[in-house]
């Protein structure tokens, strides 16, 4: 897709949902939908070091979790509007990330997992052992009533959501076209040969993880308000961890676009399964989705449609 | 409790817990250490053993005597997992390491998910007599159900490292995750080979499972909170290392009991990884690793 | 008479207990054109990841261009003017054959519309032209020789090591390849070749040296090397025994 009609769509949406509570009365759409757009986020924020880079982010729900805890934090401490709380969530998830990729990075790829795996456990450990924020059990997050324009709290951060949405693919298309898209794709390829190339890879590792980070806890952030109570289980949920490794894998890692598909397919189906099936039935079908993309498409869905693109050509080639 | 007290005691069941976590880890320590296979489904499956020795349990059976008998039945899974991921990966020319922690990530939930819809999320454990009762010796006082798992473990290592280093299948097992090549000159097929060493570990992942349910109980989600612990220890223990692994663990062990006996049994699960992400910023070849 | 660009004193690279080079001393001088020769497991790639910074040399010191280097990391020596090829080409795959060489270009600085003529010039040069916009994974073995060098190449380097770039190509193709080097070499690029194939790397080279078991045996012209009669034994022996 080229430039301008790629931001004219995105402005198109950015103002369509803007003025969707104007329109839609039911707050479960927006309820739903907020998931779905989490999801986005989520994904394309993942796809940032997985897919490009290719570093395997297993502790998604450590980054998710950080952002729903500096929010929940920042209402209980000083009743803190929603700019605020995702402001300072991209910031903790950045530093988060840096702090994990400077003391993994330098090794192979697979400690960096390993040890996103641990982090979340130590994360969950932390919160608690932190009573401020209710320790085990959660807190109350009774957040300061949303602006009357939007009609209701979930309206709000559904709308707040489609804007870090947007952000966030924009920001994921300009960084996969610019330079620092290149040198993390040449990092993916082969390190030593990125490295002869003048790509300071540590440094640009560290740049996905800052960046991939604090997407994620941007993502989170709204949380608090949406769900007006946080606790461990929830905040740092396996199903996030999951779904922020399926949707791009599914969809497929290379662009943009590949997480977005992801996440609006396996994340609509999920709000439509949870009303019908059970949560557990739910995470054993996406596992096994992955599994099966992994194994057999591991371009994901973007690659399934190169595929089948060039065997149409080749076929009308053939006279 | 007076400080020495105290301090005895942690560091004795920092022994005894040290000794199941490398009992935990062991499996990991040859699909990881020597195959470079990172199965990080690892840890469900030993959950899966030990809900499988709670399922003999139930009907009688001694569970470190059910975990034996189980090893059987555990080495088999084990070879036909290999063959699905060399199939999907290794032949295929495509041993990206990334896609193969996908893999076995997917498997882990897999596995995860399919105990909670057989058994529910429900903590399990297993009845045996010793269960409940302690070991007094002096001031030292000892849970059976540490002691006994604690010394399984030292038992299983010997006879593992007795197996590598003085039996022709072991020491061939040892020469493949060096070279690929040059034993299949020698005549010997390093994929069969392979398959094996994965049977021997998911056959330990039922022992460790057996371990680890004598020690508390257990719900389908166990196997997360090791995940950081077993990587750690073995990444610790230098690649491979068996011996390395015993004394590795040990010393998480201990750290987790004094971390529990000074500060608060809710810190234990961060020592692992602070100890994880140190090694790996400070000395990534690990204790005993060459270089 | 120049100075050399290069200066490698008492160079040593361990693992673990074994010593895989040195101590090793080499001058390279600018637009000279040195063979490496020596068997598997000698100590060439060794010697060269050390001098393009991906290894770091547990004694000695590296000068390049009056500057000490020894510690200074690879993407750095790169930027300065050290090029490498790969004994087994790395493309970065994903990306088209133009792409591939926008990686180093995007750290030199410019930003230019002549960026691309860059690139174009230098893809006409290696005969990559037809492939510009090719995706990387669907190249011949020649071709991803081509764009190893060609990747090398876009950043003007001053000096280029080729790491086995003819392995595994035809006797024409081998012809291309030295050819394309000549023609590089005449622009003023000092250039390391380490090669297994004995008549190109003689007719290459004006100088040649060749390292057994970490160390160098001989230094001198080719004929002189080739006739060294240690040389004959630890290489041409172990060739015909084998």
């Amino acid at each position: 897709m080229r430039t301008l009609p790629f931001l004219v769509i995105a402005a198109l949406i950015l103002v369509g949902g803007l003025f969707l509570p104007q329109f839609v009365g039911n707050p479960y759409y927006f309820f739903a939908g907020y998931v779905v757009l989490q999801y986005v986020v989520i994904a394309t924020g993942w796809n940032i070091l997985g897919g490009y880079a290719g570093y395997i982010n297993f502790g998604t729900s450590a980054f998710f979790g950080a952002g729903v805890y500096v929010a929940a934090f920042l209402i209980k401490a000083f009743g803190a509007p929603l700019p605020v709380q995702i402001l300072a969530a991209g910031v903790v998830g950045m530093l988060l990330g840096v702090a994990t990729g400077y003391l993994t990075l330098r090794i192979q790829g697979v400690y960096f997992s390993i040890a996103t795996v641990a982090l979340v456990v130590v994360l969950e450990t932390l919160i608690h052992n932190i009573d401020y924020l209710g320790g085990a059990s959660g807190m109350q997050t009774i957040a300061p009533p949303a602006p009357a324009w939007f009609g209701g709290q979930t309206q709000y951060v559904f709308c707040a959501m489609l804007v870090l949405a947007v952000v966030a693919v924009v920001a994921a298309r300009f960084i996969e076209r610019s330079w620092i898209g290149r040198s993390l794709r040449a990092i993916k390829a082969s390190e030593p040969a990125a490295e002869a190339c003048g790509v300071p890879t540590l440094s640009m590792k560290l740049v996905a993880c800052a960046i991939s980070g604090a997407i994620i806890a941007i993502a989170g952030a709204p949380y608090a308000y949406y769900a007006s109570h946080v606790d461990p289980l929830s905040a740092f949920s396996l199903t996030i961890g999951l779904n922020a490794l399926a949707m791009p894998l599914i969809g497929g890692t290379r662009s943009w676009i590949g997480p977005v598909i992801g996440a609006l397919l396996l994340a609509s189906v999920q709000q439509i399964a949870t009303v019908t099936i059970s949560s557990e039935f739910n995470i054993l079908a996406v596992g096994i989705v992955l599994i099966a993309f992994v194994v057999l498409a591991p371009e994901g869905i973007l690659g399934l449609i190169a595929d089948l693109k060039e065997k149409l050509r080749r076929r009308g080639a053939r006279p | 409790m007076e400080f020495l007290d105290l301090i005895t005691n942690a560091l004795v069941s920092g022994v005894a817990l040290g000794s199941i976590y490398a009992l935990l880890a062991l499996g990991l320590s040859i699909t990881f250490g020597v195959l470079h296979i990172p199965n990080v489904a690892h840890p469900a499956l030993m959950i899966a053993g030990a809900y499988a020795v709670v399922f003999a349990n139930a009907r009688g059976l001694d569970p470190i005597v059910a975990a034996l008998l189980l090893t059987v039945p555990f080495y088999a899974l084990g070879i036909v997992f290999y063959e699905f991921y060399a199939r999907a990966f290794e032949k295929r020319g495509r041993g990206n390491t990334l896609q193969s922690l996908t893999l076995f990530f997917g498997v882990s939930l897999v596995i995860e998910i399919a105990l909670v819809v057989a058994f529910g999320t429900d903590l399990r454990s297993v009845e045996v007599p010793y269960v409940g009762r302690s070991l007094e010796f002096g001031i030292v006082l000892l849970p059976y159900r540490f002691l006994v798992p604690a010394l399984l473990a030292p038992v299983v290592i010997l006879a593992l490292w007795l197996y590598m280093t003085r039996t022709y299948s072991g020491l061939a097992l040892r020469a493949v995750a060096h070279d690929d090549r040059a034993l299949s000159i020698s005549g010997v097929n390093p994929v069969s080979i392979k398959r094996h060493a994965f049977g021997i570990a998911t056959a330990l992942a039922v022992l460790a499972g057996a371990a680890l349910v004598i020690t508390g109980p257990v719900d389908p989600f166990a196997g997360r909170v090791q995940i950081g612990r077993v990587f750690a220890i073995v990444v610790l223990a230098g690649l491979g290392s068996i011996p390395g692994t015993l004394v590795a663990a040990i010393l998480i062990g201990i750290a987790e009991a004094l971390v529990t006996a000074f500060l608060s049994p809710s810190w234990a699960p961060g020592v692992a990884f602070a100890i994880l992400l140190g090694t790996l910023a400070i000395r990534p070849s690990g204790l005993f690793g060459a270089r | 008479m120049s100075e050399p660009i290069v200066v490698i004193r008492g160079v040593e690279k361990w693992f673990g207990g074994l010593r895989a080079l040195g101590p090793v001393d080499v001058d390279l001088k600018p637009g000279e054109r040195l063979g490496l020769i020596g068997p598997n497991g000698s100590g060439k790639t060794t010697l060269i990841n050390c001098l393009s910074g991906l290894f770091v040399p547990d004694k000695g010191t590296i000068v390049y261009d009056g500057r000490d280097i020894t510690r200074e990391p690879a993407f750095r020596r790169a930027r300065m003017g050290i090029a490498r090829s790969f004994q087994i080409p790395r493309p970065f795959t994903g990306m088209t054959v133009l792409e591939n060489l926008l990686v180093p270009m995007d750290y030199l600085g410019s930003h230019e519309r002549s960026e691309l003529e860059r690139a174009d010039e230098v893809l006409a040069s290696v005969g990559l032209a037809a492939r510009r916009d090719a995706p990387a994974e669907s190249l011949s073995q020649l071709e991803l020789r081509k764009l190893e060098l060609a990747r090398a190449l876009v950043t003007e380097p001053k000096v280029l090591v080729a790491d086995e770039a003819m392995a595994g190509l035809s006797e024409n193709e081998i012809d291309d390849v030295l050819a394309l080097l000549m023609r590089l070499n005449d622009t003023g690029v000092a250039i390391i070749m380490i090669e297994h194939i004995m008549h190109a790397v003689m007719r290459f080279s004006q100088r040649m040296i060749c390292l057994e078991t970490g160390r160098i045996i001989a230094m001198g012209t080719p004929q002189d090397v080739a006739q060294d009669r240690q040389v004959q034994k630890v290489y041409f022996g172990e060739r015909a025994g084998a």
